[in-house]
């Protein structure tokens, strides 16, 4: 673990994970290194197979890595932080079928053991800033999916995490319905300073999130790049989206993933730099030189 | 209108083919002169007099309290044997070849000697009632705690739901389903257990009361008696039906909807 960024409060250290069953191991990570700074937002994006979740699920403490260390603000991360909340792709089995969208929400808020008036308080607010205020006693199966995932998103914010993990989030859902999704993140974010690390495969929806896009390379996983997203804060589908700098930054991740998918134990092939906006340094870097 | 019109029908339905049969039956041993098959007339007669008297208290109730008491044990310890074998692999693989054992044994062969240990008593009756009555709730809520979700599981974890909580909030109504369609098959096995077990060495009961009937060769009695075991099972059933409606609605709203969209 370095010291060198004192506002980093996630620090993934040399994180390696293999599967080992019946006679044969598979090593689905192999050296992870980065960390994450105060009230970033963070995009991981990767080729299919790439050990995203594996990656997460250690982050989150559900896993323990065969080596290397996840710290979360100062503590070593060995089971699930306080500080911390996960969303899940698979909307479907990660709400409770069997409680209400308010009982969904407030459930880890009486694990926490939180007074009645504050858990109303605090699940009237996480599902009014998920935009689901008036849909509090239905159950998750009577929605569709973009809003059962809302309805995930809006448990995690009640929680009042430090860190928001979201693995695929959006994944299953309709393309219309996911540009919604993202713009509510972009502005929970902001209205929250939560920091969040979002994995995705979808090339687009990191350069379109993230302040930060972390490209992994296939399985055994490394991190192939670690890109600075100088797009502008205020981030819109329309104009965000057709504007050249996206175009660039979306093509040279997506030249990196390609390249991903050729070269596993990420051995730097040729470095293709990305032509810079403005005067700052590229941010291309070679994945042994990320820290 | 509409709705009153297809729930007048419903009940139609329903009801329908037990009128039918039961017609069939007063007709038929309307003029039976056969002392073994009494007209339903008579038996009918009978059912109020032998019934609504004094063997309510004697008879009936005692029946019925064995019953709930035998039925709530074998529901309690099989949740919590189940929740146990289903959390632990361990345990389950050392515990496999004994209960497939136990399980295979019918239980009214255990009645004689249940009764030669505990007695005549009430205990030994609920005692038969749990060993029968205990096996598809033990089975079914294995098989309910084992197929928790794990991305359920994950989601539990992550906000640190765990220990008693984990098992309030997660494991038992994740398995509910399952629990519940044990129970079901519990409440069946549970009835006719208490029934035989008042028929092997008794003073009171139903069971006792129809065999003592039968004995005694007052038959218009015995078979009022097996009317009222059938209606107690009815009605238990109705009760137990109306139970997984109201603790299960979630689960057949979700079926419903997994059916509707995919």
């Amino acid at each position: 673990m370095t010291i060198s960024d004192r506002a980093a409060l996630l620090d993934v250290a040399g994180v390696q994970k293999i599967y080992t069953g019946r006679g044969r191991t598979v090593e689905a990570v192999r050296d992870l290194t980065f960390s994450v700074g105060q009230g970033e937002l963070v995009c991981i994006v990767g080729p299919s197979g790439a050990g995203k979740t594996t990656l997460l699920k250690c982050i989150a403490g559900l896993m323990a890595p065969t080596s290397g260390t996840v710290t979360l603000d100062g503590a070593t991360v060995t089971s699930p932080p306080a500080s911390m909340a996960v969303v899940f792709q698979e909307y479907g089995r990660s709400l409770y079928p069997w409680l209400t969208i308010e009982g969904n929400v407030e459930l880890p808020l009486k694990a926490k053991k939180l007074s009645k008036a504050r858990r109303a308080e605090l699940v009237r607010e996480a599902l009014e800033a998920v935009g689901l205020a008036d849909v509090h006693s239905a159950y998750p199966w009577q929605l569709s999916g973009g809003m059962q995932q809302r309805v995930a998103i809006a448990r995690a914010v009640a929680y009042q995490p430090q860190v928001l993990l979201m693995d695929e989030p959006f994944a299953a859902v309709d393309a219309q319905t996911r540009a919604d999704l993202e713009d509510l993140i972009r502005s929970l974010w902001h209205k929250l300073g939560v920091t969040i690390l979002f994995v995705t495969h979808d090339i687009d929806e990191s350069v379109y999130l993230g302040q930060r896009v972390l490209v992994l390379s296939s399985s055994p996983t490394v991190i192939m790049e670690d890109l600075t997203i100088d797009l502008p804060d205020e981030r819109n589908q329309l104009e965000t989206r057709s504007s050249r700098r996206f175009a660039e930054l979306r093509g040279h991740v997506y030249e990196q993933i390609q390249l991903a998918k050729h070269r596993k134990g990420g051995q730097p092939g040729p470095e293709r730099v990305l032509p810079d906006s403005n005067d700052r340094t590229p941010a291309s870097k070679a994945p042994d030189a990320a820290r | 209108m509409h709705r009153l019109l297809s729930s007048g029908r419903s009940l139609l339905l329903a009801l329908g083919l037990p009128v039918v049969l039961v017609g069939l039956w007063w007709v038929a041993s309307a003029n039976s002169v056969n002392y073994y098959w009494p007209p339903l007339k008579t038996i009918l007669t009978t059912f109020g007099d032998v019934w609504f008297s004094d063997r309510l208290r004697a008879d009936v109730l005692p029946s019925i309290t064995r019953l709930l008491i035998g039925y709530a044990g074998a529901v309690v310890l099989g949740v919590a044997l189940g929740v146990a074998l289903g959390s632990s692999r361990t345990l389950r693989r050392l515990t496999e070849p004994i209960l497939e054992f136990f399980r295979a044994i019918p239980p009214p062969v255990l009645i004689p000697i249940l009764f030669l240990f505990a007695g005549i008593g009430n205990t030994a009756k609920v005692v038969v009632i749990i060993s029968g009555a205990i096996w598809p709730v033990l089975l079914n809520t294995v098989e309910g705690v084992r197929a928790v979700d794990e991305v359920l599981s994950d989601t539990s974890r992550s906000y640190r739901i765990t220990g008693v909580a984990r098992l309030r909030r997660l494991v038992l109504p994740a398995a509910s389903p399952q629990i519940v369609a044990g129970m079901r098959q519990a409440l069946s096995i549970s009835i006719i257990l208490m029934v035989i077990s008042e028929m092997f060495a008794s003073s009171n009961g139903l069971g006792f009361a129809i065999v003592q009937f039968q004995r005694s060769f007052a038959i218009p009695e015995m078979w009022s008696g097996i009317l009222l075991l059938g209606l107690l099972g009815f009605v238990l059933s109705l009760l137990f039906q109306l139970f997984e409606r109201r603790s299960l609605r979630w689960y057949h709203g979700l079926r419903r909807s997994q059916r509707g969209e995919k």
